[in-house]
């Protein structure tokens, strides 16, 4: 799953052509999920397929009253995990300073920043087990901005593992893009593993839009992906899994074929493809398995979901 | 890329493709990618086994994830490799060695607070970077006795700070021998650079020490501070105002007193050229001596009832918080392999490699002076001349880390600390010499994997490097 979302990334950035005064715009999440999908996208740049220099990133969130250098700040993971492998300009990375003196002010100055920047081409995100985006706690408004949460004492006690255990010492609060500004990306994936998140999966696309589930917004998003393994998929109807298997040489062609920016030169006069339809798609992972792909694979690309297997 | 820094406009280097020690662990290395038709049926095994770590990472086989499940160790080590050259692995890749200004720069604090990035980026071609060795027993060396009085003393010193950089050494003390008064000029305290590895001090090992283990100290120079304490000491050396460390024998009358004065003055108090059993030896301890000089020789050999200055390594009357150092001269003739062993397990955060390099180290066999008496090379051994007594070694300081690591079976990162940080935490300079830690010098060398030095660096810049028609 996390080679399929890191595929899925480099080709939306090469194939956008990105160069001086042309800026791709990406959202990055933080947590464990999308760890594997970094590290698979240092990979693309250390073997050359792939550069970060005219990429902007902007973070989902920081925690509040935590120092930028304390090793469980979204500040340290992503200098860790990944900019530190990238070349990626400090100039065009944006985080939540979870420090400053006017919280609402910081949140503000991040909305302009995102408008400065034309808006972000993909979100990408994950879930967490109350279903939340970002820190958008069950609640949230589905057409919040920017600003301060009080996070749940659910998040609290998923977070406390990176404290030591302690929950004094984990956050109680943070600053957060709202679901109203991911639902403004012009394209938004969200990334979900582990058993643990089945029923706010189940929550987020088998049930209605519900402000108690937050991600359950993307079901109006025009331009969605839901990434997901196999224990991901365990609170799902077998009908909504079977089905969305079966489409699974559809959704390979969104990373079949795999460009790199080693041929930059020949992609940048082709416009950008439309994979595939408007509707909400989702996709699904299946583990290790590794089916055979057929190279010309000439299935209609019109249908509204879609999966993913195999790879 | 436009860098914007507002700390300062020094420029900036990044070293990549190295393994750096930190944190008492050498960053492995990460392949690049190759695709083994083997492997992926051993990750379909590896992956069944699924782990989750605490902080979710999906790697088994992590030695540092506390919840990595165990093999046996063949199979653990092949696996792992294998699975980094996959990449399969989410560990971590490897760091790089920012400088800047002749430290050692924190990138993260550069990447978010000042938004800048390296101006210069140097490929180490996968070598292993750790810090500079620091020796702090050495008497002279490639023809220069530091402790024979000449008017040309100035460029003895240059001399062999700058030779020394070829064996991995950035900072030094040189070592004076028993001489007579006359001799203890002034050594002065200077940064180390392309002139020659940094002077931390002098280490003044005698006069006030045993008649009985002298070695290879002239007798008639010999002294005792029974009259006047730390007065006749100040009477013998002059000045001690460039002095970093002190060897004297602690069974001799009042040298509570002059530890303690010593102590008081910042300057490390080392037990040496002694027949103090262990009581004298841990009373001297608890006055203040932190430092053994090269155990074994010189001292009261080891005995079950009464282990000597040797007991020291596993005394319980260490007063807390304090450590004992010791220095070993690892080159295979002045200890026996098996007491290098028995030495290191017992007390392995101590060891300090020192060389105690003579005059005639780096020239070839034949006669060559040391202090005030005549000594003969003979490959690695040197004896006083005409004697069986040995006086002081011809090693490198790289030839002892080697053989250290290859005698005790250590790992690469303790043999490169016991050159470098343990010295550096010995005379409390850890913070900034002795490791690779942010703001510290950046003074630290490229080694290749059998641990021949391959390029010094001082303050950042490159001081030595190997001639490549050299390896």
């Amino acid at each position: 799953m996390n080679e399929w979302a890191a595929k899925y990334i480099r080709n939306r950035i090469v194939q956008f052509g990105p160069g001086p005064g042309r800026f791709f715009t990406l959202g990055l999440p933080t947590g464990s999920t999308p760890l594997g999908c970094y590290s698979k996208l240092v990979e693309y740049y250390r073997n050359g397929d792939l550069s970060f220099k005219y990429v902007k990133t902007f973070n989902m969130d920081e925690y509040v009253g935590l120092p930028r250098d304390h090793p469980e700040s979204y500040h340290s993971f992503m200098w860790n995990n990944f900019f530190k492998h990238i070349d990626i300009s400090p100039e065009n990375v944006h985080i939540l300073d979870g420090n400053a003196p006017d919280l609402q002010a910081e949140c503000d100055a991040f909305e302009e920043k995102i408008k400065a920047a034309g808006g972000i081409e993909l979100f990408v995100g994950g879930i967490g087990p109350d279903g939340h985006i970002a820190f958008n706690e069950p609640g949230s408004s589905l057409v919040s901005r920017t600003r301060v949460k009080t996070l749940a004492m659910d998040t609290i006690l998923a977070n406390a593992r990176f404290f030591d255990g302690d929950l004094s010492k984990v956050p109680t609060m943070a600053l957060t893009v709202g679901v109203g500004t991911v639902m403004d990306a012009r394209e938004v994936m969200i990334l979900i593993t582990g058993a643990h998140k089945a029923f706010a999966l189940y929550k987020a696309i088998e049930d209605g839009v519900n402000h108690m589930w937050t991600v359950s917004a993307f079901q109006q998003h025009p331009n969605t992906v839901f990434v997901c393994d196999e224990d991901a998929t365990l609170e799902l109807k077998v009908k909504t899994v079977k089905y969305f298997k079966g489409l699974m040489l559809v959704h390979n062609k969104l990373v079949e074929p795999l460009y790199s920016m080693k041929e930059m030169g020949t992609e940048r006069s082709q416009s950008k493809k439309p994979y595939i339809s408007q509707t909400t798609l989702y996709a699904l992972w299946k583990g290790q398995e590794r089916l055979p792909l057929s190279p010309s694979c000439d299935l209609p690309v019109t249908c509204p979901l879609a999966l993913l297997q195999g790879n | 890329m436009p860098s914007n820094k507002s700390v300062s406009d020094a420029p900036i280097v990044q070293f990549t493709n190295c393994r750096i020690l930190r944190d008492h662990q050498l960053q492995r290395a990460r392949a690049r990618q190759r695709r083994l038709l083997a492997v992926s049926q051993l990750e379909e095994q590896l992956y069944s086994g699924r782990h989750r770590s605490a902080r979710g990472r999906r790697c088994p086989w992590d030695p540092l994830c506390p919840g990595s499940m165990s093999l046996g160790q063949g199979r653990l080590l092949l696996v792992l490799q294998m699975i980094r050259e996959l990449g399969v692995c989410n560990c971590p890749p490897r760091e790089d060695l920012w400088v800047r200004e002749g430290k050692i720069l924190n990138p993260e604090k550069l990447f978010f607070d000042e938004k800048g990035s390296a101006d210069v980026q140097l490929d180490c071609k996968d070598s292993i970077i750790a810090p500079g060795f620091i020796d702090v027993q050495i008497n002279g060396g490639f023809g220069v006795d530091f402790s024979l009085a000449t008017d040309d003393f100035k460029s003895g010193i240059d001399l062999v700070g700058q030779k020394i950089l070829s064996h991995g050494v950035t900072s030094f003390c040189p070592t004076l021998v028993t001489s007579p008064s006359s001799v203890y000029h002034q050594i002065s305290v200077r940064n180390g650079g392309a002139h020659g590895a940094g002077i931390l001090g002098a280490h003044l090992e005698g006069p006030f020490i045993s008649k009985e283990k002298k070695g290879a100290h002239p007798e008639h120079c010999l002294r005792t501070f029974e009259a006047g304490a730390f007065q006749d000491l100040l009477a013998t050396y002059g000045c001690l105002d460039c002095v970093q460390i002190v060897t004297l024998a602690p069974e001799m009358r009042r040298s509570s007193e002059v530890i303690r004065e010593l102590t008081k003055r910042g300057i490390c108090v080392s037990l040496g050229h002694s027949v103090a059993n262990l009581s004298q030896a841990e009373e001297a301890v608890q006055h203040g001596a932190t430092f053994i000089t090269h155990l074994f020789n010189a001292m009261l050999p080891f005995h079950h009832r009464d282990p000597g200055i040797v007991g020291l390594l596993t005394s319980d009357r260490i007063p807390a918080g304090r450590r004992v150092f010791y220095g070993m001269i690892s080159d295979g003739i002045h200890t026996n392999p098996a007491a290098l062993r028995i030495a290191h397990r017992a007390h392995p955060k101590g060891l300090v490699l020192v060389t105690d390099a003579m005059a005639g180290m780096g020239l070839a066999p034949g006669r060559h002076t040391l202090g005030q008496q005549v000594v003969e090379i003979d490959g690695l051994n040197t004896y006083i001349a005409g004697t069986k007594t040995l006086s002081g070694s011809v090693a490198t300081m790289d030839t002892c880390v080697r053989h250290f690591q290859e005698a005790t079976g250590c790992s690469v990162e303790t043999a490169l600390e016991a050159a470098s940080l343990h010295p550096a935490q010995l005379l409390g300079i850890e913070h900034k010499k002795g490791t690779l830690n942010y703001d510290s010098d950046a003074d630290f060398l490229m080694l290749n994997d059998s641990l021949y030095v391959q390029a010094t660096y001082i303050a950042g810049e490159e001081v030595w490097r190997q001639d490549v028609s050299g390896m």
